[in-house]
């Protein structure tokens, strides 16, 4: 989705629910920021063996009020449960804001269309008669998502929506792997080192048939 | 001897070797450890990949997760400095941005150059692919014959470390007994993929990559390397038992701070600065060779990107080793009264005849791989296995509808987890989210496969380089590349039988191809995108139609050499980086041999 289709699709959105009109342009999560702040980036040259903070390189741009709806939304896409903790809970959140506030081509595409995503939420919960998405309950929040996960069973009109909730499923699922926790919960035991490497396992290879 | 800012080079070298990777690398080593006198120039800085290398760094600890961007394309913790498609104040210009037109020149400013950052698949050209125009009347013969370059394969092997085997396989050569190291252990996929392919009646054999598996043989292969020469026996077999073998660990694109993969940084030069005898300016944007009125090259001109000054250095003899289009736009910038299309260019072929590889890409998943038990299957960074060109006899009889074959790299395994482990997966999760998303990345994880064919490119007229004639210049002032780019159809119904095969033999191990191409046009990478770009230069038996003769130097003037890509007349599916080494090795001991007679 182009930067126009996303400002068009926030109009209409907002243009539904008159309540939300004004919102677009300078709300919590308009088209103001649409682009962020501009940034230098970390160079051709950063340093690639010190840890780096999220952060350190441009400035994280979220609002607390759009944290927080990161924050939901995340958990409902990664929850916590016997394997792992929640998105939230690991980080998530801050490598969004950092995605979101990146100055490279990908990102700057990826954070109208998040904005615009925030939006369209936030129209939805108010529709509801709640504040805004956060504040819906649960069940409520699930129907939502249950209407715009699949962007191929999608409403013609929630398919912008939906396409917003595919890159923000993966947004979450790149931060939450690339975790401890999300290595964890996925059973890699890589990135040690060894003074041999065995190879596949011989009794895995004759239960699966392969010697 | 060490590295020397301008003000400190010596006046007395026998030999400039512009440019640090592979080429430059090998050029060095073979020069100093014999004696010669030498001074290497790299545009990029200095570059220790001991200090500088994120060994075990994980994707949490990087910025985005450490996916590219244009400022690292290959990813956060990818070797490169300086480099990528783009390289900021270095432009360069194309006739057009269109999928089969465009060509997109990878450079990376750094001491090693790309060796820093490669795939380290090693394999050797066979004795059809120096001889192509003899076999099916297309593009063009080398001057030279496998039996040529073969004792110098042998050489570059036992130096750098390759892991292979030899299997007989129609021109796919066997090296000779301790020139290859044990190829790792094939890991699950490796063994379905391996059954889904033999279903097809495709081959499967060891990959061959530059990794030390092993330890190298450091008391016999310096013997071998260096018959009758003890100080280069010494030297060597010192810094080889300083090399660790590897770890099963990290990503070798990274680099390697215990030296064992091949890079030119971590192999090459550091025996060769152990014999006193190289000199290293890093920061030194070669542009011109500068040439004598008795027709001789006198040396080099640069800028010290530290200073912005221009330079000049000289010596008896000018090896350009700057990659395949650079060394190209040094020819062409060197402009003279004798040579006024540039240097060396009497033939009018300088930056003519650019290839890079065919390249096609498809991703499979496969249930039998879901839901394993953990497993460790870093092994050595992949292409345990490969699939060698082998449908020879096929493409002799013309049933296939292109000339030139191509290899088969596949891989797959529980890696790393990062970005792109949870995410589009809709083809296969239907948009879940919530538990039952967790769930499905638990059971897809590791049971993806990936396919990638790397096929021959015929040489053609309408694929070249040549000076922007728009004046677009760099940010030193230096006149830059423009680039023509085409495929033939052998190249394009190359890469659609690339798509049909993977997505057979996915099928075959009971998997699911995600997309198959058909339009060859469509599922062939752009020009430059594999890295693999040779020629600009190519080697020839006549003068009038090529720039150097089998030695790597060039027709026109007799002290000045090209041992990279550049001199490529063919590009044939092998990774070209080993034939680099090879045929500069082979040229460097012509350059001995010719300052020992003083003929040079």
């Amino acid at each position: 989705m182009d930067r126009r289709t996303t400002i068009k699709w926030m109009l209409a959105a907002s243009a539904a629910w008159p309540a939300w009109r004004g919102a677009v342009g300078q709300g919590a999560h308009g088209t103001a920021l649409l682009r962020p702040p501009a940034s230098p980036g970390y160079g051709t040259d950063p340093d690639l063996v010190t840890p780096h903070k999220r952060g350190e390189f441009w400035p994280l741009t979220l609002s607390a009020e759009q944290r927080r709806l990161a924050a939901v939304l995340s958990d409902l896409i990664i929850p916590a449960d016997e394997h792992s903790p929640s998105a939230s809970a690991v980080g998530v959140v801050e490598f969004i804001d950092e995605w979101m506030s990146a100055p490279y081509p990908r990102q700057q595409r990826d954070r109208p269309v998040v904005l615009a995503g925030f939006t369209w939420l936030d129209a939805e919960g108010a529709r509801r008669g709640a504040k805004g998405f956060a504040e819906l309950d649960a069940a409520t929040q699930t129907a939502i998502c249950d209407s715009i996960c699949d962007a191929s069973r999608a409403t013609p009109e929630r398919r912008e929506a939906a396409n917003f909730f595919a890159l923000y499923r993966d947004l979450t699922a790149d931060a939450f792997y690339s975790s401890p926790a999300g290595r964890k919960d996925l059973g890699y035991i890589g990135n040690v080192p060894l003074t041999s490497f065995d190879g596949a396992p011989p009794e895995l290879l004759k239960r699966l048939n392969l010697i | 001897m060490p590295f020397v800012d301008p003000k400190s080079q010596q006046r007395a070298y026998d030999v400039i070797v512009v440019g640090s990777g592979a080429a430059g690398g090998q050029t060095a080593y073979t020069l100093c450890m014999e004696g010669a006198r030498v001074l290497m120039l790299e545009a990029g800085r200095r570059y220790q990949p001991e200090s500088e290398t994120p060994m075990f760094q994980t994707p949490d600890l990087a910025p985005l997760g450490g996916v590219g961007t244009p400022q690292k394309p290959f990813g956060f913790y990818d070797a490169t400095v300086d480099g990528g498609w783009q390289v900021p104040g270095e432009p360069y210009v194309r006739t057009t941005e269109d999928h089969g037109g465009r060509f997109d020149w990878w450079r990376a400013r750094m001491l090693g150059g790309r060796t820093n950052h490669w795939g380290r698949i090693s394999l050797r050209n066979g004795p059809y692919d120096f001889k192509p125009r003899s076999r099916d009347g297309l593009g063009f013969d080398w001057p030279i014959r496998y039996e040529e370059v073969a004792p110098y394969y042998d050489k570059v092997e036992l130096l750098i470390g390759v892991y292979g085997s030899s299997e007989g396989l129609e021109n796919t050569p066997n090296s000779p007994p301790g020139c290859l190291l044990l190829a790792p252990k094939p890991i699950v996929s490796d063994y379905l993929i391996a059954k889904g392919a033999k279903h097809l009646g495709i081959p499967t054999i060891p990959g061959h990559r530059a990794v030390l598996t092993q330890a190298l043989d450091s008391r016999s292969n310096p013997q071998r390397i260096h018959p009758g020469n003890e100080k280069a026996q010494r030297i060597l077999a010192a810094d080889m038992a300083s090399r660790a073998p590897c770890l099963w660990a990290t990503p070798c694109g990274r680099g390697c701070s215990i030296r064992a993969n091949y890079q030119s940084t971590t192999v090459h030069l550091p025996p060769a600065l152990a014999t006193g005898n190289l000199d290293i300016t890093t920061d030194a944007m070669v542009y011109e060779v500068t040439l004598g009125a008795d027709g001789h090259a006198t040396g080099v001109s640069f800028v010290d990107r530290t200073t912005g000054k221009h330079e000049h250095a000289s010596a008896r003899v000018v090896v350009l080793a700057a990659s395949a289009c650079e060394s190209a736009r040094i020819l062409l910038n060197s402009r003279s009264t004798h040579f006024p299309d540039g240097l060396a260019n009497s033939s009018g072929k300088v930056g003519r005849y650019l290839m890079d590889t065919v390249g096609s890409d498809v991703t499979g998943q496969v249930p039998l791989l879901e839901s394993l038990p953990p497993l460790n299957e870093d092994a050595a960074d992949g292409h345990q296995l490969y699939t060698p060109w082998w449908l020879y006899q096929e493409q002799r009889a013309g049933k296939l509808g292109f000339a030139r074959g191509y290899h088969i790299e596949f891989g797959g395994g529980k890696r790393m987890p990062g970005p792109g482990t949870g995410s589009g997966l809709e083809w296969l999760t239907g948009g879940s989210y919530g538990r039952k998303f967790k769930e499905e990345v638990r059971r897809y994880y590791g049971s993806f496969v990936y396919f990638s064919g790397r096929g021959e490119m015929i040489p053609n007229e309408n694929s070249y380089c040549e000076i922007d004639p728009g004046g677009v210049k760099d940010k030193f002032g230096i006149p830059v590349l423009r680039f023509h780019w085409q495929f033939s159809e052998h190249e394009t119904r190359q890469a659609a039988h690339m798509q049909r095969t993977f997505g057979e033999i996915i099928e075959a191990m009971g998997g699911k191809p995600q997309k198959i191409e058909t339009d060859g046009a469509k599922a062939i990478a752009p020009g430059g995108l594999i890295i693999h770009e040779v020629g600009g230069a190519i080697m020839g038996a006549d003068p009038k139609v090529s720039v150097t003769n089998g030695w790597c130097q060039t027709w026109d003037v007799p002290n000045l050499f090209i041992t990279d890509g550049a001199v490529f007349p063919s590009n044939a599916d092998k990774n070209p980086t080993l034939t680099i080494m090879a045929i500069a090795w082979r040229a460097a001991d012509h350059i001995l041999a010719s300052l020992r007679r003083k003929e040079l």
